[in-house]
């Protein structure tokens, strides 16, 4: 009899605590996301701001930002480091740059067993690979009916 | 100056991905994609350009921004070479990264092992 009323007050409150709790964290979820997502940025800027300042032309900056960006992004995920930003930034760690090279390096190293080729060298992409497959088809696409709009205007 | 647009317009991107995360069960593979596809189209229609001159790093660090970078690659490619640059001009404009992730992705995974889960 006991056992009954206290299992019924648990998930009492349970189903209240699950009530509450979506609206709050979509609020906690976005200003983290905001801050962490915000401050990669911030860094992304310095590296921009310092590599112009030592003659990168403009045109050109955005190699160097996006290579050191992902080099960041990779090796703090090889650090363990990443990961553990990530529980609380959620989506401010998965959008910026930083976000595509932890995708690669995470499943890399997590199936190392399987090997270096269909282990680490297969499954690095398993994230990348569809991000690549959509943004450079719709490059393609984006760039043969600019081709024909040229085409025809001319 | 740089550094608060950069992290206002940074931050909001991620906020997107944030909302769409938790409104609609999105998995992050399925928000990366998205961001670069949407990146592709709004860069090609010329509205992610002034997001870019506006937020500088903010803009291109996000995902919307390699969108943004394939986009202008490729018109960069046709407006050079012709319609073969729709093919060639996506992963010029974006190759320092596309490099630099399998590059760094490989070595990264090579030399460390993955943590412990607490």
């Amino acid at each position: 009899m006991e056992k009954k009323l206290e299992k019924q007050l648990s998930e009492e409150f349970k189903n209240m605590v699950d009530k509450n709790n979506p609206q709050s964290s979509i609020i906690k979820d976005c200003i983290f996301a905001f801050v962490i997502g915000g401050l990669i940025c911030d860094v992304g800027q310095f590296f921009m701001n310092m590599f112009l300042s030592l003659g990168v032309p403009q045109e050109n900056v955005g190699y160097y930002v996006a290579t050191v960006m992902v080099f960041l992004g990779a090796f703090l995920t090889g650090l363990g480091i990443y990961d553990n930003v990530a529980k609380y930034a959620g989506a401010g760690t998965i959008v910026p740059i930083t976000g595509f090279a932890n995708s690669i390096v995470s499943p890399a190293m997590e199936f190392k067993r399987e090997g270096y080729i269909l282990g680490v060298g297969a499954r690095m992409f398993i994230i990348a690979g569809p991000v690549l497959v959509y943004g450079i088809s719709s490059s393609v696409i984006v760039g043969i009916i600019y081709y024909f709009i040229k085409y025809f205007a001319k | 100056m740089d550094y608060i647009r950069a992290f206002i317009v940074g931050g909001l991107i991620c906020v997107i991905g944030q909302i769409l995360m938790d409104k609609t069960k999105l998995t992050p593979a399925r928000i990366l994609v998205s961001f670069v596809t949407l990146g592709v189209i709004l860069g090609a229609l010329g509205i992610y350009e002034p997001l870019v001159k506006y937020g500088k790093a903010g803009a291109t660090v996000p995902l919307p921004g390699f969108g943004y970078s394939l986009a202008k690659g490729a018109f960069k490619g046709v407006d050079e070479y012709g319609l073969i640059g729709a093919f060639t001009g996506g992963v010029t404009g974006t190759a320092a990264g596309i490099a630099a992730a399998v590059f760094f992705g490989y070595l990264m995974a090579i030399i460390f092992s993955p943590k412990m889960k607490k």
